[in-house]
Order: C-alpha cells, then sequence, then structure tokens
C-alpha cells in the first residue's frame, strides 16, 4: 500500500482524534497541513462549560438530596426524575460531542467514561463525574484518578461508602487497582485487603461531596506493594502511580483505542516510559501519538470499529440532522449496544469486534437511510429492568405497556423517527466538485479510509438524478457502507 | 428533475448488481438439516428477576406463609406435585407436562456470591462466570466458537428478538437474531447490501481485517437470512400459539425445528418479572403465557416425533426474597428454580431437596446446586460438547438427562 499523502494523513488524523473528517477538507488554494492540524488538535479549551441537565439544579437545592421522600409515590416520582436527569445528561453531552471545536476533548472524554466505567441511578452524581472526567481528560492522570476515586459517583457504584474499619469492603480498592491503574497480575491479594483498609472512610455526605469519615477509618498500619505504613486512600493512589505498571496499562489501553487494537509491545513500553517520565501528561502522551509516522501506518488507518455513540456523534457532525424527540438517541444507542452512563459493567465496554454482530451490524447499515430517507425504525430494544430507562424510548408508554406482547401492537409501534437533515452546508463542500468526480469527493468526506473498489459503480447509478440529489443519494450509500462503520 | 425517495435510493443502488454481479451466496443453497436424532436446546429467560417461591411454592412450610402472609399462595390453589411443592395456579401447562414426566423441577439454583443487580447477575448466568470475574463472551456463543468451526452456516443458535444478548456473543461467532423469518429476510435482503457484498466480492480483501470481518458478517447475515426463511417454510404450524410476541417466538421455533433447519440452541425471553410492586397479576399474565406456550409447543414436538430430541430450560438472574415487602412485591434475592422440559428426561419430577427456608443468608435462600452444573450438563449430555472448554473448568453433571 502506497504511503498516505498529507490529505489522508489529515483526514486518519481527524478521525481518530474526533469524530468525523470534516476539519481535514482542502479548501481550494488552502491545502491542509498536517502539523498545524495536530497543534490546533491538541490545543487547549480555553473553557469547558459544564454539561448539566434540568433536573440536576431542583435536585441539586440545599437539603433535597438529604430529604427523604416520604411516600411511596414520591419515592417513583424522585426516580423518575433521577432517570429522567441522565437521559438529559446523555443527549446534552451527545450536542456537546456535536457542536464543540475541541473534538479530541470529547473523544478523550468518551475514553475516560468508558475507563472509569460507573453505573448509578443519581443523576447529580454522575454529572459531576462526568465534568470531572471532561475537565483532567487531557490533563493530568493523576489528578483526574484522585478526582474521580473522590467523586461520589465511584463511591457509591464501588461500594465504598459500607467499607469501614470494622467491615472492610474491598470492592473499591480491587477496582481501583485492577481497572483504573495496574492492571492484574501486578499485585497480590493481600495488596487488596490492605489498599482496603486505607480506603476506609472515604465516603461522600447528603450533597455528594467528598468527606473522609475520620471515625470508621482503620488507623493501622498496612503493608502495600512492599512498603509498610499508617497509609490512608491518599497514600494509596500515590504508590500506584509510582509503579511503572500503571502507565504501562494506561498506556496499553490508550493505544488500544486510538491506534490499533492488536497492541505492539515495543511501542507501548517506548510511550509508556514517555508517560511515566512526563508524570502522567495525557495531551505530551496524545501528541507523541499523533505526530509519531507510525500512527499513519497503513495498518494504524481505517481498521477502527467504530463505537455506536462515535458512529452517531459523526453522522451528526458530517451532515446535521434535528430529531423530532431527541430520545431517538437513547433508543439508537440502546439498540446498538452502547448507552452512555449505563457500561455493561465495571469493565467498561469492551469495544472492538464486541460491536458487531448480525442485529447491529444490519442496522449500522440501515441507519443513515432511517435518519436520512426517513426508513421506518421497527425494532424493539431489551429491557433494561429497575433502570433508567423504563418507559424510555422504543417502549410502549407505560398504561398500554401490557399490551407490547402483542405482537401487532410491537409492529404499529415501528415508526418513522422524523428526522429534519440540514444539507445546506454539506452540499456547499461540493460546490466545486465537477460531478464527474462526485462519488470520489463524497466518499472522501465520509470515509476515513480508502474509498472500497468497486464504490463507484455502486454510486454511479445516482448520478442520473439532479446534482443535489445525486449528492444526497451518494453519501447516504457512502454511509451505508460497512466501510463506513471504521475509521 | 428526478427525486431520490428511499425506495428510488434503493432501486438506483441494487443496479450495479442486478445483472451479473449477484453474489453466489445468495443463489444456492445446500440442504443443511441435521438429522432427526440431534438434540435441541431452547433457552428461556425469565428476565426481571423471577420469583422462584411463588412459581414452585413450599405450600407445607410455616414460615413461608409467616413471611408472605398477603403474597403467599394457598395450598389449595396451588398445583400440587408432591407432599411438599405444588406450582402457581397459571402454570398448568407445566402441570399437564409434570403430569406426563416430562417436567423437571431443579430447586436452589444460583451461585457463590450472588449480586442482586439485574445487569450483573444476568451477565453471570448469560457468560457463566463467578460472581467476581467479568467476562465478555457468552456461554452459548463459545459453544458456537466451540462447535461451529466451518458451518455452512452460522445458524447453530438463534434468538428470537431484535437484538442480541450477551449469552450468544462468542469471541469468534455470535448467535444470529431472529425477529422472525420473513422481517429478517426483508431486514437483511436490502437488494442494496447485496450490490456491496458484491463489490466487495470482486475487490477481494485489501488486507485490513476488520472491514473483511463486516463482511463476512454481512455476507454471512444475508445468506443465514436466506437459507432461514427459505428452509422454515417447510413446516408451517397451525397449533394455537398465544397471540403473544413469546407465543409467536415459540412457534417459530417449533417451526424451525420441525422444518430441519440446522440449528441447535434457540434463546427466548419473556418478562418482565421484577414484580417490586403489586406481583400477583403480573405473574399470573406472564405464567400463563409461559405455561399456555410450552403446553402447545411441547404437544405440538410430540405430534411430530421430536419431544424426545428437544430441551426446554428456563432460568432467570435471580430468585426474590422470601420476605414480601410493603407493596404487593417482592426484592431482589438470590438462588431460584429452573424448570427442565423434555420428552427425554431420565429424571423428572422435584430433582432435588426443597429449598431450605430455615437456614436463610440475611433472608435470601442458600444455593444448593451451582447453574454452571446445569450448563455442564446440557453441553456435555444433550449436545455432545466440550463443556470444559466451554465453560472453563469441571462442573459435576446432573442425571436428569
Amino acid at each position: 500500500m502506497p504511503a498516505m499523502d498529507e490529505q489522508a494523513k489529515a483526514r486518519h488524523l481527524c478521525w481518530r482524534a474526533g469524530f468525523d473528517g470534516v476539519a481535514a477538507m482542502a479548501t481550494p488554494g488552502q491545502p491542509v497541513r498536517l502539523k498545524p492540524l495536530i497543534r490546533k488538535m491538541l490545543q487547549p479549551s480555553p473553557e469547558i462549560a459544564a454539561i448539566t441537565a434540568p433536573e440536576i439544579a431542583a435536585l441539586s437545592l440545599p437539603g433535597t438530596a438529604r430529604a427523604k421522600p416520604a411516600s411511596p409515590e414520591e419515592k417513583r416520582a424522585l426516580r423518575k426524575q433521577q432517570q429522567q436527569g441522565i437521559r438529559h445528561l446523555n443527549l446534552a453531552w451527545l450536542d456537546t460531542m456535536v457542536a464543540t471545536s475541541s473534538p479530541l476533548q470529547e473523544k478523550m472524554s468518551l475514553f475516560w467514561h468508558g475507563h472509569f466505567a460507573c453505573r448509578v441511578g443519581n443523576a447529580v452524581h454522575n454529572g459531576r463525574l462526568l465534568n470531572v472526567i471532561r475537565q483532567h481528560a487531557l490533563g493530568d492522570f493523576g489528578t483526574l484518578l484522585t478526582a474521580v476515586s473522590k467523586s461520589a459517583a465511584m463511591l457509591q457504584f464501588l461500594n465504598n461508602q459500607q467499607n469501614r474499619k470494622q467491615h472492610p469492603n474491598e470492592n473499591f480498592a480491587r477496582e481501583v487497582m485492577e481497572l483504573f491503574t495496574m492492571g492484574r497480575g501486578n499485585y497480590t491479594e493481600d495488596d487488596v485487603k490492605e489498599g482496603a483498609r486505607a480506603f476506609t472512610g472515604w465516603a461522600y455526605d447528603g450533597d455528594g461531596n467528598f468527606r473522609f469519615r475520620r471515625s470508621v477509618h482503620d488507623n493501622g498500619v498496612k503493608t502495600f506493594l512492599g512498603k509498610t505504613g499508617n497509609f490512608d486512600g491518599d497514600d494509596i493512589l500515590k504508590m500506584l502511580l509510582e509503579q511503572r505498571a500503571t502507565a504501562y496499562h494506561i498506556t496499553d489501553k490508550l493505544y488500544r483505542y486510538f491506534v490499533n487494537e492488536t497492541p505492539d509491545e515495543a511501542k507501548i513500553k517506548d510511550l509508556a516510559g514517555r508517560f511515566y517520565q512526563s508524570n502522567y501528561d495525557i495531551r505530551a502522551l496524545m501528541r507523541h501519538i499523533f505526530e509519531s509516522d507510525w500512527f499513519y501506518d497503513p495498518v494504524n488507518t481505517g481498521n477502527r470499529i467504530k463505537s455506536p455513540v462515535e458512529l452517531l456523534v459523526g453522522m451528526r457532525r458530517s451532515i446535521p440532522v434535528t430529531f423530532a424527540r431527541a430520545d431517538t438517541q437513547l433508543l439508537v444507542q440502546r439498540l446498538l449496544g452502547q448507552v452512555l452512563f449505563y457500561p455493561p459493567n465495571v469493565a467498561g465496554w469492551p469495544g472492538g469486534r464486541s460491536w458487531i454482530d448480525s442485529s447491529t451490524l444490519m442496522f449500522r447499515m440501515r441507519l443513515p437511510q432511517i435518519v436520512y430517507y426517513d426508513e421506518t425504525l421497527d425494532m424493539q430494544p431489551k429491557d433494561m429492568p429497575d433502570e433508567m430507562m423504563m418507559d424510555g424510548p422504543g417502549r410502549p408508554p407505560a398504561q398500554r405497556r401490557r399490551y407490547a406482547e402483542n405482537d401487532r401492537f410491537v409492529r404499529n409501534y415501528a415508526r418513522r423517527i422524523d428526522a429534519d437533515p440540514h444539507w445546506d452546508a454539506y452540499m456547499k463542500k461540493f460546490q466545486q466538485t465537477p460531478s464527474g468526480e462526485l462519488p470520489a469527493a463524497v466518499s472522501r468526506v465520509l470515509l476515513a479510509g480508502t474509498p472500497p473498489a468497486g464504490s463507484s459503480a455502486l454510486l454511479k447509478p445516482y448520478a442520473s438524478a439532479g446534482r443535489e440529489e445525486a449528492i444526497k443519494a451518494m453519501s447516504v450509500a457512502v454511509m451505508s457502507l460497512p466501510e463506513y462503520q471504521l475509521c | 428533475m428526478l427525486i431520490i425517495n428511499r425506495r428510488r435510493f434503493l432501486q438506483l443502488g441494487s443496479l450495479a448488481s442486478v445483472s451479473t454481479m449477484m453474489p453466489k451466496f445468495l443463489k444456492a443453497f445446500e440442504r443443511n438439516a441435521l438429522p432427526p436424532e440431534n438434540k435441541v436446546l431452547v433457552v428461556v429467560q425469565l428476565s426481571g428477576g423471577n420469583d422462584g417461591l411463588n412459581t414452585v411454592i413450599p405450600y407445607r412450610n410455616d414460615i413461608y406463609y409467616k413471611l408472605r402472609p398477603a403474597l403467599g399462595i394457598r395450598r389449595e390453589s396451588a398445583l400440587g406435585l408432591d407432599d411438599e411443592l405444588g406450582l402457581h395456579p397459571a402454570l398448568k401447562g407445566l402441570k399437564a407436562l409434570y403430569d406426563d414426566g416430562a417436567l423437571g423441577v431443579l430447586n436452589s439454583v444460583g451461585y457463590p456470591n450472588p449480586d442482586r443487580s439485574h445487569f450483573r447477575s444476568m451477565d453471570i448466568w448469560q457468560t457463566a462466570s463467578d460472581s467476581k470475574d467479568i467476562i465478555t463472551t457468552g456461554w452459548i456463543g463459545r459453544y458456537l466458537d466451540a462447535q461451529c468451526n466451518g458451518c455452512a452456516h452460522p445458524t447453530q443458535a438463534l434468538e428470537m428478538d431484535d437484538t442480541l444478548s450477551l449469552a450468544l456473543k462468542g469471541t469468534r461467532l455470535r448467535g444470529l437474531t431472529v425477529p422472525d423469518p420473513n422481517r429478517l429476510y426483508a431486514s437483511a435482503h436490502d437488494r442494496m447490501f447485496g450490490a456491496m457484498a458484491a463489490q466487495h466480492r470482486d475487490g477481494a480483501g485489501d488486507g485490513h481485517g476488520n472491514v473483511d470481518y463486516l463482511y463476512k458478517t454481512m455476507t454471512e447475515t444475508m445468506s443465514s437470512a436466506a437459507y432461514i426463511y427459505k428452509e422454515s417454510k417447510i413446516y408451517k404450524s397451525k397449533a394455537p400459539y398465544p397471540d403473544t410476541a413469546f407465543g409467536k417466538g415459540m412457534k417459530t421455533i417449533a417451526e424451525m425445528i420441525l422444518s430441519g433447519i440446522d440449528t441447535r440452541v434457540y434463546y427466548i425471553s419473556l418478562g418482565s418479572f421484577d414484580t417490586h410492586v403489586n406481583q400477583h397479576p403480573q405473574q399470573q399474565r406472564l405464567f400463563t403465557q409461559l405455561g399456555d406456550t410450552l403446553q402447545v409447543f411441547t404437544s405440538e414436538l410430540k405430534k411430530n416425533n421430536r419431544f424426545n430430541d428437544v430441551a426446554v430450560m428456563t432460568f432467570s438472574e435471580f430468585g426474590r426474597r422470601v420476605g414480601q415487602n410493603a407493596s404487593g412485591g417482592t426484592d431482589h434475592g438470590t438462588a431460584n428454580c429452573m424448570f427442565l422440559v423434555s420428552g427425554g428426561l431420565k429424571k423428572k419430577g422435584v430433582l432435588n431437596e426443597v429449598p431450605d427456608l430455615h437456614d436463610l443468608d440475611e433472608g435470601d435462600l442458600r444455593y444448593k446446586v451451582d447453574f454452571k452444573n446445569v450448563y455442564a450438563t446440557l453441553m456435555r449430555k444433550w449436545l455432545d460438547a466440550d463443556d470444559r472448554n466451554i465453560l472453563g473448568g469441571r462442573h459435576s453433571y446432573l442425571d436428569f438427562i
């Protein structure tokens, strides 16, 4: 395979560091240069506006969190409010990913959102954790780790509220070591036990603020990773960061996410060494990756399966669309297996080929027609019992749910999603493109890698339509290709 | 000027392929039916955590009635199995199977360190992992990985749903979702997708693993969809299945089995059994569906002499607490009962001891049988598969088959 030209490299960078390739488009007389583009991608955002939901303001009023709901009805109403808050957080974050001019900022946050997987029913806690992650996504890993570990969401999810001197609960310590820092095989069960003792007393109060509860903290001497002392939680995190295994584990995960799901040990080792030396500077690590020649090797390009959220955000960034019901986007997430704030377990979304099965692939390929050509969406996601989305999208309203087993009803529920695409800005990209070159140009805008060999034959029949119609049809066809699932 | 709507879009999109490039796989199929003695497993997932103690009722037990003053089912309403246990009154279909010697009841099935979260416990059951371990493949998916090397169609495991459960996801292979054969065929047989598959075949693999993987998944889905669509028409059921999604799904399974499709494992869900509030009507309704459907299903198999080759297994992610709650329901618990239905059971009826309500673990049943032993038994003795490889370790076999 020939080496990539500057334009192709820029496309690869934009897709991997963000969600689409639009920023890599050359305009006449203004060729795209890679170096400045890397610099721009890595530029710190002047301000990272917090993501919030209307319910969060109401739920955060002083004393609200502490007030115990009196009746079952109040309890239900409160839970509904929390669920609604998380759904709105989900949609608000999607909108930010679509609108942002710092896509790497959000892409990194999405990575950490999976790395620090957390699933709790409290909208306020979820919102705070998300914003902590976004704040430090490209900053210092140690700061990020500490902030996440002290968040109410994570303390709740990993049961550290129940970790007391008299009854240690090891869950938090175990996951911090296994998933957040060193990874398996670098510590003993005794280290987990001793670590758990050090984390006793790490808790949060009724307003979701971190509290160190001295009365339940184990003040005794602990032996952790070969050192002995009267350690507390901060000491444990510090010692974990001193371990080179932590730098390796994080770098390995970043490499698999941003470069190639097949790890290259030598490269990861080199990167991990730099990461460790830099005191865990995430931005510097990402800069080094993007500036490396090997990042643009053919083996590292056009071969990564987009996650459902990346797919959806990428579509919206390329061809903007307004959904009559924003909840439609939650339905898409559920059908494709990635609902923000609902990772499958503590290890997050496994990614890669696990996104793909017969159902998800066919749905991914039909999605552009559903969104841009108003095809019906006739699929039902599985139930999420006892969880946020009880009356969520794709489910019949509660009062009619008892009929849902009836197949006829399910079919009637098949529906058009009433999306309103905005083609104008997209069309302008092709103003200068001669008609004969439209298939290639459309492919370049929408695909990260090289278009498939037979794609021009596939797109050619659309050329007989008027120019705008042809561009639309070609674009939807390209988005329906299996290649569009990759970046 | 030509306006392109969705219909026109698809017409034009398939033009490239219509004459010459129609992929071969859509044309001819070798008939690959299983010989009739091959065993089939149908897994019925009762989603949401079914209350096992109101499913198989320990009606001689005072503690049961003491802890469930309002929710306990009276002895005279229950469908008696023996001196100790009776079935929920709505499970008439299962009672008939019991009388017929085609029902096995396993009590107190679970796993060590039980998790009471729906999604976590469901993952444990679907992946057959230990409570502490996270596994990203399912037990039936790993069965596919082990059994289906070079299968003609990856149709060995099917789920009757729009989306695929973790249970059916293997490392290399994944089960296929079949909402129903017609819809599967319609969505997979988009002519434009056929054209895409053809252009990829003509362009051949470019060495990028995941591109080829996607095209392979796509063509296999199309070919399997066509295979199922065509072959499932051989047998059309006229039996009176309940007009519900579950009833329809089981009807389709019967049609596929009796048409000789090469599927070994079918997966279907019924729910939601998450009865925190107002449990009685909910369980009544779902059990009526379950019992009635299984009765129609089994008598149809029997009529066609296949009931000895088909086993149905039910499970739920957990049972519920022994004591009722304040809302006429029950909260998340631990160990639970499982049903095994087949004409080929070696042991039938109540297969082990009654749940022990004296020795509770903070108000929850202690498990007596690890569910992985049930899986191992079905894998080894029913599907003739290497359960140790699939389940990762040794498990003891039970003797119901």
